[in-house]
């Protein structure tokens, strides 16, 4: 390949405050229109902001947590521009002293791991929400709703550091799971809570220089990014090879073509002319925060992934998919801690679980059965009591009615058949009632061994031992 | 420095003020007049000095995240030139 | 008795000891407004109807004694840049023209705590920016004293207001002088607390580093009194200095002696009027003879000051004024249709002139490229003037110098010529950059009978030090005590 790409992120996180980052309007998703603000957000005369202390706990969190210097004294500064979005013609923000800088994030790959640097994250308030009309008579005007203006954001901005979309498309994920595993930001992209912007530029292989770079917008999943990021890259070597240049320009990704296209014709450079606010004076957070903080912070998705890998010898796919979220890995853990069988737990954590909360679109907080309920329908299996078919029939019961597993095995009378008497007798009634099945294995068809089984099974409602099944029918058809 | 007619087109414009031709003519000849003045700034040296942008030497008051009432819609809309479904009307964004 | 010529500490006693009510005053103030009024055209907006029910209440509490406080049935005027919750408030800005706040500010709502009846609104330059209320979209104010002159500006409508008794005291803002050049215009006490003494929430913005509301009295006493009602720290202002109030009144009459004042020698200058210069220096006499020690000082960056501050307050301005864009409050006007359009009609036709050229040269100041030249530079001067208070207060306790270098001018006079109405400020804008707490008292008049003031200057939160300098100069002399006839 002659060319590669050169990539930086820009992600903005929306933190889980319960009120504005300026005032004490409440941060709730989904409300109706202009039902959250107050004259502080709505930016009337004479207001004046008031930081909210636990927006820069969090920041100060996402900061530690990918290894962050954070600075001492931070400002905030005002970006002036007009938009009917902004209620104040300035959105407050951060600039030349920001809360935190010279961080970095390690993700995995395919070819290994590789270490992703982070400029700075800072703090700033989020702009509402321009609505347009739906018939052609609204063609005419936009609605603004500012229930989002003022909400408590972070923004991380990365080094160059990536060079494929696959990369881009790693670093997006890990950064989330932090967020989410920090409980600082709910990561869904659709509301917008987490928002991805990427700078892309490409130079032939060995060159130091950067490429001219474009920003690209509007990406609201990670697939968009990826398809985003693709586009770009292959548009501007196109143009590089077809002795075209490459514009600084915002481009907005459009889903539904998969193209990227220039946003503005004609709009002026923009120049936001950053000052110091003088309505918030310096933000001092003291080393003593910091390090109150730090303790706080839980133990991070990639530890974690490692961990449950040497400490439970468990696959890296299994460590994976346990470790997506915070709950999920605790709910496996304490599963764990009762049947002291990593492996099968993770199984059952990972089969059955997941695949009937995924069925009803469930939490696993609002799982009904507990980690303990898992352990006992494992520990039933292990001991014999019932078999790995009917435990799967137990433990959907289980989920259904939240009744205890040993509940259900008796009043269904699911207790597995393990007595020799009794399954000599039913082997033998089968081998009467078939005597051409018997004859033809016999004589050397061994496929119809699994027929046999499955008439017992049969006649016992699963409830058969396999085991001794296996071992009388062989005895008793020889062979 | 002196601010050319052209300074001011362009500065009015990230303003967003409609200046007409005899203002633009009026605040060229004024806002010169002014820089002229303030150029007697030059005459000091400030190198190493910090800029003071606050009198009062303290860090930023913070609060605690607690919800506090908004206002009902009906007076966060009341002083709108134009409001409608619940929201502030504008006129859309032509380039 | 004509209640209005009391002062609040007057009246205030006389509501105590019932031997009038405070609907008897608001009354009193409200007949005189109508009568006064058109030739002084201090208020953009009179609230009688609310005043007498504010009146009416304060009359309960006082006639059970119940809950008196302060200001308790005190008619008084705030200066229009003031959010009042349900009274319209324009900022003297046809852009405002019919803008109702849904909230108080907070020096109003403790007006209001402290038991004050507010009679109505006081004109101003429209959004503080100016030195003669003549930039006001409401109609220009006249000085009670003379009325082809300006009465100052900013607060030049509560100044106008306080001489010309039409209300007993009224709160103004300063953020460069705009308190106590028009207290100086119209021979009446204004004082700008320290920066951060006072919440500026609700109160309009103009330049914020360097805005802070303060009182317009007719004497010391009561500019004591409604500073300690204004004071402290308020949770919805980051910048509002946590630190008690003291009781403003209490040491106000414990004198002068042995108090060094400090005479700067670059706030007696060439071109200065010299009945002016003649009655500051009298007033210095005074202070000589009341016991306190004259000290030359030097505050080297003076010179500068104006250029420091046209450059950092128009900057504040230009982004504090973004929020005026016709989208959810205000004047729209709205012509072709097209949103930028919208913006651009609507600045222009809602801003006057001085506001466009502030906007104009603080959006310059800040537009890349120019932001080290200008911006920069100039908060850098600004910390040379902060620091050259800073030498001169370990010499001495506080400052003395003129409160403005001539008296009212003319109307019309200056306006074709920002550049010289900016020079007006000369004396006054350098407390602002170093948010230091001063006043303007009344120390004589002109031979052609205009009111000239002496400004105090203190350290960083010594109010107490700069009103008890005040009261004493004032107690020696009779100025204070003279009224406009009108």
């Amino acid at each position: 390949m002659k060319y590669e790409a050169v990539i930086g992120l820009e992600v903005h996180a929306q933190l889980l405050t319960s009120s504005k980052l300026f005032c004490g309007c409440s941060t709730k998703f989904g409300s109706e229109p202009n039902t959250q603000v107050d004259p502080v957000c709505l930016g009337l005369p004479g207001v004046l902001p008031v930081l909210n202390r636990k927006a820069v706990e969090y920041a100060v969190k996402m900061a530690l947590a990918t290894d962050c210097t954070v600075n001492n004294r931070s400002i905030f500064a005002r970006k002036n521009y007009f938009y009917p979005d902004l209620p104040k013609g300035y959105q407050i923000s951060q600039y030349t002293e920001p809360l935190a800088e010279h961080g970095w994030l390690d993700i995995d790959l395919e070819a290994g791991r590789k270490r992703i640097g982070i400029t700075r994250i800072h703090m700033e308030e989020d702009a509402g929400k321009l609505l347009h009309g739906e018939g052609p008579e609204d063609d005419a005007f936009s609605f603004v709703d500012l229930n989002r203006a003022g909400v408590p954001l972070i923004e991380i901005v990365s080094e160059p550091d990536m060079r494929t979309s696959e990369e881009a498309q790693a670093y997006l994920r890990a950064l989330r799971d932090i967020l989410v595993y920090l409980g600082i930001c709910s990561g869904n992209m659709e509301e917008g809570s987490f928002r991805c912007d990427a700078n892309v530029s490409v130079r032939l292989v060995g060159a130091e220089k950067l490429g001219t770079k474009a920003e690209l917008k509007n990406m609201n999943s990670f697939k968009f990014v990826k398809e985003a990021i693709d586009y770009e890259i292959q548009r501007q070597i196109d143009l590089v090879e077809s002795g075209g240049k490459v514009v600084q320009e915002t481009r907005l990704f459009d889903s539904s073509k998969g193209i990227t296209a220039s946003m503005r014709s004609k709009e002026e450079a923009h120049d936001y002319r950053y000052f110091p606010d003088p309505d918030l004076l310096p933000l001092l957070v003291e080393d003593s925060l910091v390090e109150g903080i730090r303790p706080t912070l839980p133990e991070l998705p990639q530890a974690k992934r490692e961990r449950f890998t040497t400490q439970y010898g468990i696959p890296a796919y299994d460590a994976g998919v346990l470790t997506s979220s915070r709950d999920l890995a605790d709910y496996y853990e304490a599963a764990v801690k009762e049947t002291g069988e990593p492996k099968v737990s993770s199984n059952w954590v990972m089969g059955e679980v997941l695949r009937l909360l995924k069925e009803d679109n469930r939490d696993i907080k609002d799982c009904p059965v507990s980690p303990k309920g898992v352990a006992e329908i494992i520990k039933l299996v292990k001991g014999g009591q019932i078999s790995g078919k009917i435990a799967k029939e137990v433990f959907e019961e289980m989920y259904r009615t939240g009744k205890p597993a040993a509940g259900i095995v008796q009043a269904k009378g699911l207790t597995q058949i393990s007595g020799e008497d009794e399954l000599a007798r039913i082997v033998d009634d089968i081998i009467k009632a078939n005597p051409d099945n018997v004859e033809r294995y016999r004589s050397g068809k061994a496929t119809l061994f699994g027929f046999f089984v499955g008439e017992a099974m049969k006649a016992t409602k699963g409830k058969a031992n396999p085991q001794v099944i296996n071992r009388l029918l062989k005895e008793k058809l020889g062979g | 420095m002196s601010i050319t007619k052209k300074d001011v087109i362009k500065v009015a414009d990230l303003a967003r003020l409609a200046l007409t031709e005899n203002e633009t003519e009026i605040y060229t000849t004024q806002l010169t007049r002014i820089l002229g003045y303030v150029e007697k700034l030059s005459e000091l040296d400030t190198t190493g000095v910090e800029p003071t942008t606050y009198t009062v030497p303290l860090k930023t008051a913070l609060r605690e995240d607690r919800v506090r009432e908004s206002l009902p819609r009906e007076e966060a809309l009341k002083n709108a030139p134009e409001a409608e479904r619940g929201c502030f009307k504008v006129p859309q964004i032509i380039e | 008795m004509d209640l209005t010529s009391l002062t609040i500490h007057e009246l205030r006693e006389m509501l105590r000891k019932k031997e009038v009510s405070s609907v008897e005053a608001a009354k009193a103030y409200l007949k005189r407004i109508e009568a006064v009024e058109p030739k002084v055209r201090a208020f953009v907006t009179v609230a009688p109807e609310e005043a007498l029910k504010e009146a009416a209440a304060a009359d309960a509490r006082l006639s059970k004694s119940d809950n008196v406080t302060p200001l308790t049935g005190v008619p008084v005027a705030v200066k229009d840049i003031f959010c009042t919750k349900g009274l319209r408030t324009t900022c003297s800005s046809k852009i405002l023209e019919k803008f109702v706040p849904p909230y108080d500010s907070t020096v109003v709502r403790k007006l209001r705590e402290a038991g004050a009846v507010i009679l109505g609104k006081n004109n101003m330059d429209e959004f503080a920016m100016g030195s003669s209320t003549e930039n006001s979209a409401f109609g220009k104010t006249l000085n009670p004293w003379a009325l082809d002159r300006v009465p100052g500006g900013s607060s030049g409508g509560s100044a106008a207001a306080v001489a010309a008794s039409l209300c007993a005291a009224s709160l103004g803002t300063d953020t460069g002088g705009s308190i106590r050049q028009p207290a100086s215009c119209c021979g009446i006490v204004g004082m700008k607390p320290t920066y951060g003494r006072v919440s500026r929430f609700g109160m309009i913005a103009f330049a914020s580093s360097l805005d802070q509301a303060g009182p317009l009295t007719k004497d010391v006493e009561d500019a004591a009194i409604l500073l300690g009602a204004i004071s402290g720290r308020d949770d919805l202002d980051s910048t509002s200095i946590d630190a008690p109030v003291p009781d403003y009144t209490a040491r106000l009459k414990t004198g002068v002696k042995g108090l060094k004042v400090g005479i700067p020698r670059e706030y007696f200058i060439e071109g200065m009027d010299p009945d002016v210069d003649a009655a500051v220096k009298k007033a210095l006499d005074t202070l000589k003879a009341l016991g306190a020690e004259l000290v030359e000082i030097t505050l080297p960056h003076t010179q500068y000051a104006v250029a420091v501050y046209y450059l950092v307050a128009t900057a504040e301005a230009s982004s504090n004024l973004a929020r005026y864009d016709g989208v959810r409050f205000g004047l729209r006007v709205n012509k072709t249709g097209g949103l930028l359009d919208m913006y651009k009609k609507t600045r222009d036709e809602g801003f006057g002139p001085e506001v466009k050229r502030r906007i104009m040269l603080g959006t310059y100041s800040l537009s890349a490229g120019y932001y080290d030249a200008y911006y920069k530079k100039a908060s850098q001067v600004r910390t040379l003037v902060k620091n050259d208070f800073e030498a001169a207060f370990t010499k001495c306790d506080v400052i003395a110098t003129p409160t403005a270098p001539t008296p009212a001018f003319k109307i019309g006079e200056k306006v074709e010529d920002p550049l010289t109405m900016y020079l007006s400020d000369i004396f006054t804008i350098s407390c602002n950059l170093a948010g230091l707490p001063g006043i303007s008292v009344p120390c004589g008049f002109t031979t052609g009978g205009l009111p000239i003031g002496l400004q105090i200057l203190g350290k960083s939160l010594d109010e107490d030090t700069v009103l008890r300098s005040a009261y004493a100069y004032e107690q020696a002399t009779e100025w204070h005590k003279r009224r406009p006839a009108l």
